[in-house]
C-alpha cells in the first residue's frame, strides 16, 4: 500500500518535474512545475512530515508559482519562444545531468545508508515537539529568518522603483 | 511495508539531476529559475527523508527555514528579472551577452 503509492508519488513528480524542462510554453513549465509540488507535498505526508506538506502548497504552490505565473503575463510571454538549442550544448548537458544522477546515486547506494525503520508517532504529537523545537532551540533563527524576509520585502521594492525612475 | 530511505535518497538525486538538466539546457531565464527551485525541493525532500529515518526533527526545522529563504528568493530573484526585461527587452539567456568577452 505504502510502496503504491510511494511508486506513484515519485513517477508523478518525476514526469512533471521533465515536463517542466522540455515544455516549450512557459506556462506548462510553471503547470508541471505545480503538479511537480504536489507530487512533493505528497511524499512528505508519507515521511509524516504534514506540516511541512502544508507549508509546501502553501508557499510554493499558493505563492511561488502564482508569481510565476504573473510575471509569465507581465512580460508577456505566452506565446512560448521556440527553444532554440545547439544540439552540442543539449548534448552536453544531458551528458552533465546524467553524470550528476549517476554520481549522487552511487554516493546513496554504496555510503552504505543505514537506517533503523522510522519511529512512528500520533499526528499532534510530532507537530507539538516541532513547534516547541522551533520556540526553543531554534529560537534564534525564527528571528533572523523573519528579518531576512524583511530585508526581502524592501529589497524588491527598492529594485521595482530604481527601474521604474530609470525607465523615465 | 514502507519505502526505504534509499528510494527517497535515488528519487531526491534524480529530481535534483533534471532540475539540472533544465538550467543547463533552457534558454529562457524563468524557466531556468523554475529548474532551480526544482533543485532546492529535491535537497529538501532528502533532508526530510533523512530527518524521518533517523527519528529527529532538526531536517524538518531546518527544512521550514529553506522554505521561507526561497520564498524571500523567489521574490527577489523575479523582481531582478523583470528589471533586467524593462532594461535590455528581453529574457533569453542568448541575448544577454554584454558580459561576453
Amino acid at each position: 500500500m505504502y510502496q503504491v503509492a510511494f511508486t506513484t508519488l515519485s513517477v508523478l513528480t518525476l514526469v512533471c518535474a521533465l515536463g517542466v524542462v522540455l515544455n516549450k510554453n512557459v506556462v506548462n513549465s510553471a503547470m508541471c512545475l505545480l503538479l511537480c509540488l504536489a507530487g512533493i507535498a505528497g511524499l512528505f505526508v508519507q515521511l509524516h512530515a504534514y506540516f511541512l506538506a502544508f507549508i509546501l502548497v502553501l508557499v510554493y504552490a499558493g505563492a511561488v508559482v502564482a508569481l510565476f505565473l504573473f510575471i509569465i503575463m507581465l512580460l508577456d510571454m505566452q506565446g512560448g519562444q521556440p527553444w532554440s538549442f545547439r544540439v552540442l550544448q543539449a548534448l552536453a548537458g544531458f551528458i552533465a545531468a546524467a553524470l550528476l544522477a549517476t554520481g549522487l546515486d552511487l554516493l546513496a547506494v554504496r555510503g552504505r545508508l543505514e537506517a533503523g525503520p522510522p519511529l512512528g508517532h500520533a499526528v499532534g504529537s510530532s507537530l507539538k515537539l516541532y513547534a516547541y523545537q522551533l520556540f526553543t532551540t531554534y529560537l534564534l533563527p525564527v528571528q533572523v529568518i523573519g528579518f531576512l524576509l524583511l530585508v526581502a520585502m524592501v529589497g524588491v521594492v527598492v529594485i521595482s522603483r530604481r527601474t521604474a525612475e530609470g525607465s523615465e | 511495508m514502507t519505502p526505504s530511505l534509499d528510494a527517497y535518497v535515488l528519487l531526491s538525486a534524480a529530481l535534483f539531476a533534471v532540475g539540472f538538466l533544465g538550467v543547463l539546457v533552457r534558454r529562457n531565464t524563468l524557466v531556468i529559475y523554475m529548474c532551480l527551485e526544482l533543485m532546492l525541493v529535491a535537497a529538501t525532500l532528502a533532508l526530510v527523508a533523512f530527518s524521518r529515518f533517523n527519528a529527529t526533527e532538526d531536517g524538518d526545522v531546518f527544512v521550514f527555514f529553506i522554505l521561507t529563504v526561497a520564498a524571500a528568493e523567489v521574490a527577489v530573484g523575479l523582481a531582478i528579472i523583470v528589471a533586467l526585461f524593462r532594461a535590455r527587452q528581453t529574457v533569453q539567456v542568448d541575448r544577454l551577452d554584454s558580459l561576453r568577452h
